[in-house]
């Protein structure tokens, strides 16, 4: 879409006084479940729990369609839904407010997270119907879909910034949901911290978009930076003695509305600032440099760090696999459709600061296509199969970035929706095997499972279907046009140098890792599905090669959850904390309780031939909606080589990115070639792995293991990234904290106890003084005085003849003296 | 060595004064000691009697030392009485075997 | 010796001392002759000589109750020294305090001494472990004393009465007692019936005690 810049308008907001409704619900849900929730689940039963969370998502769900319809009733330009809550700071420049603001992108975030969200809350219900902490875990969820409307929905850096930390927080606490388990907690540990490292650089970027808003750069002869003059920018307007004519004043009129330009965190103001070209702060800010780099490049890269944080792009990709850990849903929610999202939302948000700095947008295309082959690659030889799901998240998040990145925004955003219905479906989907399968994780342990679980095994066919990319599932055609774009690229620059070869290069990089998702998840759906089922038989530990595998046997078997006495077979019962009656019975394996969730059985080991079974409706309902949607959603983005018009979605997101990106012409004949080579590549992919692991009889893979035995076991072993970040960051951290507590202890306590011996020391020393000086002389005083009676008391003989000695020597001596001195 | 005068009997007195003083400072016997304080009584009455004569006349004199003579006598038989107590304590009369008063 | 020759002795000695002392007054009379210090002139009568016998008695007694080393010699030198207070008495016209000093002191105070004496005769042999001043610092203080006290008689202007009659007093004395000074006699009469009672009382309870 171009649109001529220097006609754009200010946005025109629609004050609406029901959008703090949105995160509200879900807050109140997550506060009832925290304050209350022991006490509920006590005296009413789990049900009323999840009832409680279920209903606040519902209600969230309701006011978003409830916004939804009031925005697609306006205007395309007009779309901007605004409530402003109250002033949260104001301080000289600084001024931000507690404001929503609904725009198409955030709507359709909106819509993606409370949708997706409840669907997940309604498949807890029946995964975690045996988890003691019930209401635990429905706090956390409606906690997590608190603060990521809130991220998408603040109007501000500031509200958006507090939803995203609160996310962190959220999957912090929801991936250590067992936190008895420490290798859990440390899962849930690291998430955090490698989250921090991303969040540290957004807000640097943040800090210096902002500082640059404000002032004007004067170049100084010495040196090749500038430097800011902030006062400035504030009052200056254009005139012939000030050489920056761009210096922009305060608020300009335009339209009728009025438009505040300096420094801000709100994202209206900063768009209309930016996009509108007649206030000359997007030529201002093309031209700062900063320590001699372009300033816009260095602030998209340090936004773009918070995004790799938040949404796992290499390097700070870690933490997504390990975040494994957490329950089912959690993964499904929190790691697959939304809070991995909040990078790509952020980048699309400000598409037009990244449209001004070809380098960032590089940047971000080539982190993102070097990620999603990376990751991509080392889904190969998984066999967890929620860390090949991790996997995949990884490199579909790299898919995103490469479209935000070469300036495909909406073509990003559109994988995101399709991404959030597929890659949900799939993990749900995974959920459900496992429960099916008693907690086993390891595919090679499963097998034949279409036949025991087959509504589960068409939902994950569907996703599959669609991540690979083949036609009509949405999948096709979001990466379809990610890839177009990027091949058609031109504005990219590399390290500050325009580079049109990048475009074709991720392009490249992209289809080779659209080959290997095909691979890899056609490879995890023969496993799991085809063949026969290998659980229970037996042992098959590969102790060395494989340290990730099973790890649900023995995680689960955590002390906080009733322990079922093996042998479903028999006549054993379970013994249940829970007051349902239908878990009693464990025998019947074939027939469906309502819950069909068991209890957590010590499984794998003497677990012989135990049969998988089919989830309970919560699960499979849930899967059916969301292959549907995975397939429906295709229909918001059908190319405009097909119908000859703007895809639905592109239109709808029209006005919230109005970045401009310059791509290259190709005729039409060359975007179908390219339509055709990614579905052939898709293809090429499927094939394989239908030759390699159909019904797990081949052996070429073992064959193909023994032979490149070293290049599998680095692969597999994730390229020891996780090694290699322990030894450059964890153990320099480690000897760092080492050496300041060695530092406290010796240096620091070493000189208050110093202190305190010199206090001693003076403390001695006036004793000393005290006994030996002040009680010296008092006691010298009274020896004096001892001493001196004795010598006087000898005057006392007692005899009368020395009184009148005395007398007379006395007498005559005052005669004498009177005598004398008269 | 002219007629005498005043002076003559001032000297005398003051020589017996002295003579007594003398006496009750250095012996060791008790009895002694009242004899030397007979003797100062007799010099103080002697220079009663001499300022009486030479100075102011009148009878004054003579009668304050006829007090002074009777009074010496009372003193002295008390102070015997007392002499031969302390005789009777100390099985002598040496003062200096009275020093109970000494510290 | 024999009683004889202690008697001629004695006599000899004292017609010695007398001529000496005449011979001497002779000589020194001329030198002593008048001076503005002593307005009456003229050699040494008589009267002077027995002044001056009266007072050598006197001093004399005085150092032997000093200095004897006998009890017995110092209650008999205090007798000479008493008989010569009387007698220097009677050379300042009080001739019945001459009598009263004669007949209490000598008859009454030395009688009482001398009983005193004999009764506690035996000094028995006690240890006296500290000493007093002694000889030497008595003798200086003596001769200090006496240098003062000397000074001051002689040295000092005494108003002098122009004449000083030799008369009787008795009969005056008798009229002060009873007189001016009745109230004192009175006194005193209670203060001898005290000592009477407490001598008795003093000397009765060691006695009693022993």
């Amino acid at each position: 879409m171009e649109h001529a810049l220097n006609e754009l308008a200010p946005v025109a907001v629609e004050k609406v006084s029901y959008l703090w409704l949105i995160p509200l619900f879900p807050a109140v849900g997550a506060l009832i479940n925290s304050l209350f929730g022991i006490r509920i689940q006590r005296t009413l039963g789990k049900r009323a729990v999840h009832l409680i969370a279920i209903g606040m998502m519902a209600l969230s769900f309701a006011v978003a369609v409830r916004a939804f319809l009031q925005l697609y009733a306006l205007a395309p330009e007009e779309r901007f839904l605004q409530q402003t809550l109250w002033q949260m700071l104001s301080a000289d420049r600084l001024r931000f407010d507690l404001g929503f603001a609904l725009d198409p992108l955030s709507m359709m975030m909106v819509l993606i997270i409370t949708f997706i969200g409840t669907l997940i809350h309604v498949f807890s219900v029946g995964y975690m119907a045996d988890e003691p902490s019930y209401w635990r875990f429905f706090a956390y969820l409606n906690l997590f879909v608190f603060a990521m409307l809130l991220l998408v929905m603040g109007d501000n850096f500031a509200v958006m910034f507090f939803g995203w930390e609160g996310v962190g927080l959220a999957s912090y606490l929801l991936i250590s949901f067992w936190y008895t388990d420490i290798e859990k907690a440390k899962a849930g540990m690291k998430a955090f911290v490698v989250n921090r490292f991303g969040d540290f650089g957004f807000i640097l970027g943040l800090f210096l978009l902002f500082w640059t808003l404000g002032g004007v750069w004067e170049p100084r002869a010495d040196v090749r930076s500038l430097t800011y003059h902030p006062e400035i920018g504030e009052s200056a307007v254009p005139s012939a003695t000030n050489p920056f004519e761009s210096a922009a004043p305060k608020s300009v009129e335009k339209d009728g509305r009025v438009l505040r330009l300096g420094p801000t965190l709100n994202f209206r103001e900063l768009r209309d600032q930016v996009v509108i070209e007649s206030t000359g702060v997007a030529e201002h800010l093309k031209h700062q440099t900063v320590w001699g780099f372009a300033l816009m490049a260095v602030v998209g890269i340090l936004l773009f760090v918070g995004a790799m944080g938040k949404s796992a792009q290499l390097p700070l990709y870690v933490w997504l696999p390990d975040a494994m850990a957490g329950p089912t849903p959690v993964s499904a929610l929190i790691h697959a459709a939304t809070m991995v999202t909040a990078g790509v939302y952020m980048v699309a948000r400000l598409s037009y600061l990244y449209a001004l700095s070809p380098t960032a947008m590089g940047w971000v295309a080539t982190i993102g296509a070097l990620t999603a082959f990376f990751s991509a690659s080392i889904g190969f030889f998984q066999y967890d199969i929620k860390k090949v799901l991790a996997y995949s998240t990884v490199s579909q998040l790299g898919f995103m970035f490469i479209g935000v990145g070469v300036g495909a925004f909406w073509a990003g955003s559109y994988h995101l929706l399709t991404h959030a219905f597929f890659k949900a479906c799939l993990f749900l989907g995974s959920g459900s095997v496992i429960l099916g399968c008693h907690h086993e994780q390891d595919m090679r342990k499963m097998g034949g499972l279409k036949k025991h679980m087959p509504v589960t095994a068409g939902t994950y066919l569907v996703a599959c279907w669609a991540i690979a990319g083949f036609p009509w599932a949405a999948g096709f055609y979001s990466k379809d046009e990610i890839l177009w774009k990027a091949f058609s690229a031109r504005d990219l620059a590399f390290l500050g140098h325009s580079a049109p070869w990048l475009g074709p290069a991720i392009y490249v990089l992209g289809i080779l890792a659209a080959t290997g998702t095909s691979f890899y998840m056609f490879r995890s759906y023969y496993m799991t599905f085809t063949g026969s089922y290998r659980g229970g038989e037996g042992h098959v530990e590969e102790h060395d090669e494989d340290p990730h595998a099973a790890h649900a046997a023995p995680h689960h078997a955590t002390p906080a959850h009733p322990q079922d006495n093996v042998d479903p077979n028999g006549a054993t019962q379970a013994v249940h904390a829970a007051p349902h009656a239908a878990h009693a019975v464990h025998a019947p394996h074939a027939a469906q309780d309502d819950h069909g969730a068991h209890g957590k059985a010590d499984h794998g080991h003497g677990h012989h031939g135990v049969v998988p079974h089919e989830s309970p409706l919560s699960i499979t309902v849930v899967l059916v909606v969301l292959a549907a949607g995975s397939v429906l959603a295709g229909l918001l983005g059908i190319p405009t080589l097909w119908s000859h018009t703007e895809p639905a979605l592109e239109r709808w997101l029209a006005p919230s990115l109005p970045a401009e990106v310059h791509f290259a012409e190709f005729p039409h004949a060359t975007e179908w070639l390219f339509q055709c080579m990614g579905v052939a590549a898709a293809a090429v992919g499927w094939f394989f792995a239908r030759l390699l692991f159909k019904d797990g009889k081949s052996p070429v893979p073992a064959q193909l293991k023994k032979r490149f035995f070293g290049f599998w076991t680095v692969v597999y072993n994730k390229y020891y990234v996780d090694e290699a970040y322990h030894a450059l960051v964890v153990r320099p951290a480690l000897f760092l904290a080492r050496f300041f507590f060695w530092f406290d202890q010796h240096v620091i306590d070493w000189i208050v106890n110093f202190v305190a011996w010199l206090g001693r020391l003076v403390a001695n020393i006036d004793g000393a003084i005290d006994t030996y000086v002040v009680d010296g002389a008092v006691n010298a005083v009274a020896g004096v005085t001892n001493e001196a009676g004795r010598a006087l008391r000898r005057i006392e003989t007692g005899r009368i003849t020395t009184y009148l000695y005395g007398l007379t020597l006395g007498s005559l001596l005052v005669i004498l003296l009177n005598f004398l001195f008269r | 060595m002219a007629h005498v005068t005043l002076s003559h009997f001032l000297v005398v007195a003051g020589l017996l004064f002295v003579l007594g003083l003398l006496t009750v400072l250095t012996r060791r016997n008790a009895v002694a000691i009242l004899m030397g304080v007979e003797l100062l009584l007799n010099s103080a009455n002697l220079n009663l009697v001499a300022f009486n004569h030479y100075v102011v006349g009148g009878i004054g004199g003579q009668a304050f030392a006829l007090f002074v003579i009777v009074l010496a006598a009372a003193e002295a038989a008390v102070g015997l009485a007392i002499v031969l107590s302390i005789f009777h304590t100390f099985k002598t009369i040496d003062v200096r075997a009275a020093d109970l008063m000494r510290e | 010796m024999s009683p004889i020759r202690k008697l001629l002795a004695w006599s000899f000695v004292s017609v010695a001392v007398l001529t000496a002392v005449a011979v001497a007054s002779a000589r020194l009379a001329p030198a002593l002759a008048a001076s503005p210090r002593f307005p009456v002139g003229g050699p040494v009568s008589l009267a002077d000589l027995v002044f001056w016998l009266f007072a050598v008695l006197t001093v004399g007694g005085g150092l032997g109750v000093a200095l004897s080393r006998n009890i017995l010699y110092t209650s008999l030198a205090l007798l000479f020294s008493l008989m010569g207070v009387a007698g220097l008495y009677v050379f300042l016209s009080a001739d019945f305090v001459a009598v009263a000093q004669v007949l209490i002191y000598i008859g009454g105070v030395l009688v009482l001494i001398l009983f005193a004496v004999m009764l506690t005769n035996r000094i028995g042999d006690v240890n006296i472990s500290n000493t007093s001043l002694g000889w030497a610092g008595g003798t200086v203080l003596a001769l200090v004393t006496a240098s003062l006290v000397v000074a001051v008689a002689v040295e000092v202007p005494w108003r002098v009465k122009l004449s000083h009659p030799l008369v009787v007093t008795t009969a005056a004395m008798g009229n002060a007692l009873l007189q001016r000074w009745l109230l004192p006699f009175e006194l005193v009469s209670l203060t001898l019936l005290a000592t009477l009672i407490g001598a008795i009382v003093i000397a009765r309870k060691e006695l009693k005690a022993d």
